[in-house]
């Protein structure tokens, strides 16, 4: 099962409500996969300070003060905003990867979600709706984003198991269905470079991705490459800094329903998960083609 | 002639019972159709707001009709036995699965394995359908004016395929004996599924299917017919690529 969706927006109108938008489609597919959700939103772009998201399990004693540890270690100004047992880190964006090593370093138990200009990504174990509600995400803003509710098959059930796996900057990707070859791509991935955190086929589908795109692909050839590269089934959506993909495998079992308005773009599992969109009854509304690539760039 | 339709609207809807899912629940819709008895004088029920629920109608075993305003989710209308059921909107994947007899209408488009198993009855989609229409069917008869995805047919035991427009890859693999007629194009044909020649009854079988289903303007003419070479019946070594 997992349950997917994903909302891209056209009208700056609307970015106020993205997290609650977001969120009501989350919940709505609950049942798809109860054991954890997560969210990845895309607020707006500020030009003197990138983020980073991150976890801990003890957030009292991982989050204390690290903001003045941090700054000290890399010479910078850092801020830290706390939400349950995730924060977001903001500091220079040229500072990025010296205040993600400088995390490990002070603070070995934390996880890193993501990073990037503009993404923040939130996940825990738990129903859909205990997990929107832990983090506050329906007052969130942004441009586009997506979310995932599991049901897990290809790995444990912890959050770092959970959806979206982001493994590039404001990169991040959710998945619904299984990859048979996920072993040897990642060898193949770990050989050029890339890092791994979880047993999960899902991360390699997003560390393929974030490969094909730093060798220079757009996300539309990046998604295209899936579909000869991957084994299994899958319906993935993919967020970038100013974009959103879409592919789904050629058997295409994996169900996937999407509507596009003036206003939106809007992905669902299930066609319920659209029901409450602004306009949804006038949305041109169609299931996407197998092994078809579609994707959208503000 | 206004006035004979507003009269015969508002009779209608005296005579219909509704159920609002935004007030009622799902299982106490299935629940009440589950109670008619035959005979009963319940014979028009409304569904409001189903907002892609799964499993709008299913098991309904009286010859009673249910419009349904608004998209359904999955298994509309599975198991059906004698009723009518109309679908105002577009259907989720396996609407009408092992249908039994009646007639289930989808006014928008149906999503993968539309009539999948399907024992008998009718099945319309008057948009589009999705990949493994008619999957393994037994008997029903299914009607889609738009057209349909992949792997439909796969297969389909007995029953009847049409379609308007044009059928997507491997239609009818592996198929046993169901009658496939495709108006558009074909994108490939799968594992035993042959084109074959329409004879004078193929021809006044798919006018009766038509007829039924309410396209008009249509010929059977216009139609080709495919279905099973048989060579998949017994093991044969000389298929082995072909299973």
């Amino acid at each position: 099962m997992c349950g997917i969706v994903g909302l891209f927006l056209k009208d700056k109108s609307l970015e106020p409500k993205l997290g609650e938008m977001l969120s009501e489609m989350l919940v709505s597919l609950s049942d798809r996969g109860p054991d954890s959700a997560g969210i990845a939103i895309y607020g707006a772009p500020s030009k003197n300070e990138a983020k980073i998201t991150i976890q801990s399990a003890k957030p009292t004693r991982d989050f204390r003060d690290l903001d003045i540890e941090l700054a000290k270690a890399i010479g910078a100004p850092v801020s830290i905003a706390v939400k349950s047992t995730h924060a977001v880190v903001r500091t220079a964006p040229a500072k990025i990867d010296e205040t993600r090593e400088a995390i490990q370093a002070l603070r070995p138990d934390i996880r890193i979600m993501g990073a990037g200009d503009v993404v923040e990504i939130y996940k825990e174990v738990g129903l859909p709706e205990a997990v929107v509600d832990r983090f506050d995400l329906r007052k969130m803003t942004g441009t586009h984003g997506i979310g995932h509710t599991r049901m897990a098959t290809e790995s444990a059930v912890t959050t770092m198991g959970a959806h979206p796996f982001s493994t590039g900057a404001d990169q991040c990707l959710v998945h619904n269905g299984s990859l048979s070859n996920h072993n040897n791509v990642r060898r193949e991935l770990i050989r050029e470079g890339m890092k791994f955190e979880t047993e999960n086929d899902t991360e390699v589908a997003a560390a393929y991705l974030s490969s094909q795109m730093a060798h220079g692909k757009n996300l539309g050839e990046a998604l295209e490459g899936t579909l000869s590269d991957l084994d299994g089934f899958f319906t993935f959506v993919v967020g970038t800094k100013n974009g959103f993909g879409v592919v789904r495998d050629p058997i295409a079992c994996k169900p996937a329903v999407m509507a596009e308005t003036d206003q939106y773009v809007a992905f669902g599992s299930e066609y319920r998960a659209l029901t409450k969109l602004p306009g949804i009854d006038n949305a041109r509304v169609w299931e996407p083609e197998p092994a078809t690539v579609y994707f959208w760039e503000h | 002639m206004p006035a004979t339709k507003l009269s015969k609207a508002a009779t209608q809807d005296q005579a219909s019972r509704i159920f609002d899912l935004d007030v009622s629940s799902l299982r106490e819709l299935n629940q009440a159709l589950h109670n008619l008895t035959p005979g009963s004088n319940e014979t028009a029920w409304e569904v409001l707001h189903p907002k892609g629920s799964h499993s709008v109608a299913v098991g309904v075993d009286q010859p009673v009709s249910i419009d349904v305003r608004g998209s359904v989710g999955y298994y509309c209308g599975g198991m059906n036995s004698g009723s009518t059921i109309t679908v105002h909107g577009s259907a989720g994947p396996g609407v009408g699965e092992n249908m039994m007899s009646g007639a289930i209408i989808v006014k928008g488009d149906a999503s993968q394995y539309a009539g999948a198993t399907g024992k008998g009855g009718l099945l319309v989609i008057e948009g589009n359908a999705s990949s493994r229409c008619g999957i393994s069917m037994k008997g029903i008869d299914i009607v889609v004016h738009g057209n349909i995805g992949h792997m439909s047919a796969f297969m389909a035991q007995s029953g009847n395929l049409v379609v308007l427009g044009n059928a997507g890859d491997a239609l009818g693999d592996s198929i046993y004996e169901a009658r496939l007629f495709v108006r558009g194009k074909v994108d490939s044909l799968g594992a035993d599924c042959i084109a074959k020649e329409m004879r004078p009854e193929h021809l006044e079988l798919l006018q009766g299917l038509l007829d039924r289903a309410g396209v008009t303007g249509v010929k059977p003419s216009e139609f080709k017919r495919y279905g099973s070479a048989r060579t998949l019946y017994n093991f044969n070594i000389d298929n082995a690529d072909a299973y």
